[in-house]
């Protein structure tokens, strides 16, 4: 992980207007990840962390503010993002599926091939590579959402709950399967995620986030050293302790809109 | 506890469940053949023995008789080729224009709003209703009766194919958009075969519609094809070659919709 900041948010605000009561799903945001770094945007479900993640994959336009996302090199894409449960197209096989942002930026056919093959070999799924979707477990169709983010080779990788579907078992297995691709691939990863346990086994950073408006309100730094074991992150007092104040605050959170809500 | 099974090994249970239902199987799969053969048998009998009036429903084993003496005569080969011909040239006709039709107004949202009020005007109207001004315009011969199949083949075809495109599951779209489709890719890769299914299921329709469409027109206007066969054959009170004609048809519906089944599931191996 170098200093160089990857992705600069500044005072980013979106709104979403409706007839009765607009909504302020993001309220000025500003931040900073820099490349390589592995940061999880924790927070209670309407904050609007899905909104942030939309806006950088290019899906949503802020209403005021910028980002930029740093290029190291103009062939690259600068995003790719790794979709909830239903992201991986049905009438693709899973090799078209993970080919499928190569074949979308035209690449030549032999990097396609090869790129594609690498990924498929790295995340188990080369037996799998002339199925459909319909044919993969839950597991396995996450796999190939992230094969094909990772052969895409973006600037930086999105993710928006790629694990929330998942039984706690394949859950652990995946995560130790996407930070070994993060570590060999060394991409900047902004996760999202409302699993404390999940955040804190992957991070380097946790932003946490309030509801309504949507605001980034504390930056905890996670200092334990990789290879993180999720009994290591149970049994170290320090651990032990962010989990618990991310944990209060979730629920200061979910407590504050309920009140909000009567 | 006294066990009373503990003389058979678990596998031999569940073996004796297993032939039980493969049992059941077997029973279901008489049963749908048996309804047909039963009917017809009954008919026979009912027929042959006066109960119901054989001038009206002839014994199904005459209507075979006839059948085999139509096709020596020759006779009904070419009035089955010139229905078979108006179908497949109508279906065509409406299928093509009514994918286009529809997929353009599935893509293009001010497209769809500019024609789908004249689509909902139009569907209502039996085409039948409108054969006098068909024929007015495209005279008395085949191409007459293409043009009412095509005019009642495409409009499921319109309706299932905008429905298809427009119900495809906005994920996809956000994935395509995501990882940089075209124009081109994004028509070849996500609409069109995320449409596809819905598409098909118009196009079944339109192959029923079809075949109810063509006996319609023939007996209306033709002086050709399975509709005129019946037609004239009730006129005479010809009723063992009217039943002909509809079994027929019967027959060619059943074998359109095996058919088209069976496209189907070659073209969306992925369902």
């Amino acid at each position: 992980m170098s200093n160089k900041p990857k992705i600069i948010v500044t005072n980013l605000t979106k709104a979403f207007y409706k007839k009765q009561g607009s909504v302020t799903a993001l309220d000025d945001i500003t931040l900073t990840i820099n490349e390589g770094e592995f940061v999880c945007l924790v927070g209670p479900s309407g904050c609007g962390k899905t909104t942030l993640l939309r806006i950088l994959a290019g899906l949503e336009n802020p209403s005021i503010g910028d980002f930029t996302i740093a290029t190291d090199n103009e062939d690259r894409p600068l995003q790719s993002m790794v979709f909830q449960e239903r992201g991986i197209i049905p009438w693709l096989t899973v090799e078209e599926n993970v080919a499928f942002g190569l074949k979308m930026r035209h690449m030549p056919k032999k990097v396609i091939k090869e790129r594609t093959a690498y990924y498929l070999k790295k995340t188990g799924l080369d037996k799998f590579s002339s199925l459909y979707p319909k044919e993969l477990s839950g597991g396995m169709k996450q796999r190939v959402s992230i094969a094909r983010a990772f052969a895409n080779d973006p600037e930086i990788l999105l993710m928006d709950e790629p694990f929330a579907a998942l039984d706690e078992q394949n859950k652990f297995i995946l995560q130790a399967e996407l930070l070994s691709i993060w570590e060999e691939t060394g991409k900047t990863v902004l996760f999202i995620t409302h699993s404390i346990d999940e955040a804190l086994l992957l991070g380097d950073r946790i932003l946490l986030m309030s509801s309504q408006p949507g605001k980034i309100i504390r930056e905890i730094n996670v200092e334990m050293p990789r290879p993180r074991r999720i009994e290591d992150i149970r049994e170290d007092s320090v651990m032990a302790a962010q989990f618990i104040e991310i944990w209060h605050h979730l629920q200061e959170e979910v407590q504050r809109s309920r009140r909000e809500e009567d | 506890m006294e066990d009373t099974k503990s003389h058979y090994s678990p596998f031999e249970i569940e073996q004796r469940e297993w032939k039980k239902r493969q049992r059941n199987e077997r029973m279901k799969q008489m049963l749908t053949i048996a309804s047909p053969v039963f009917l017809l048998l009954l008919w026979e009998f009912l027929s042959r023995t006066g109960l119901i009036d054989i001038r009206f429903f002839p014994p199904p084993s005459a209507i075979v008789s006839t059948f085999f003496s139509l096709i020596a005569s020759g006779e009904i080969v070419s009035h089955i080729g010139i229905s078979m011909y108006r179908i497949f040239a109508g279906f065509l006709l409406g299928v093509i224009p009514g994918v286009i039709i529809g997929l353009l107004m599935g893509l293009y949202s001010p497209v769809r709003h500019f024609v789908s009020p004249i689509v909902m005007a139009l569907m209502p109207i039996p085409t039948l209703a409108l054969l006098p001004i068909i024929i007015i315009i495209f005279g008395i011969g085949d191409m007459s009766k293409v043009v009412t199949i095509a005019g009642s083949v495409f409009f499921p075809v319109v309706i299932n194919t905008v429905a298809g495109v427009i119900n495809i599951d906005k994920i996809y779209l956000d994935v395509a958009k995501n990882y940089g489709a075209g124009r081109v890719n994004f028509f070849l890769k996500i609409a069109l075969p995320g449409a596809l299914p819905v598409m098909l299921e118009g196009i079944q329709m339109g192959q029923a519609i079809a075949l109810l469409t063509i006996v319609a027109a023939e007996m209306m206007g033709a002086t050709s094809g399975i509709g005129y066969l019946i037609w004239t054959s009730y006129k005479a009170f010809l009723l063992q070659e009217m039943y002909v004609g509809l079994i027929l048809i019967s027959f060619f519906g059943y074998l359109f919709s095996i058919l088209l089944r069976g496209i189907q599931k070659k073209m969306l191996p992925w369902r």
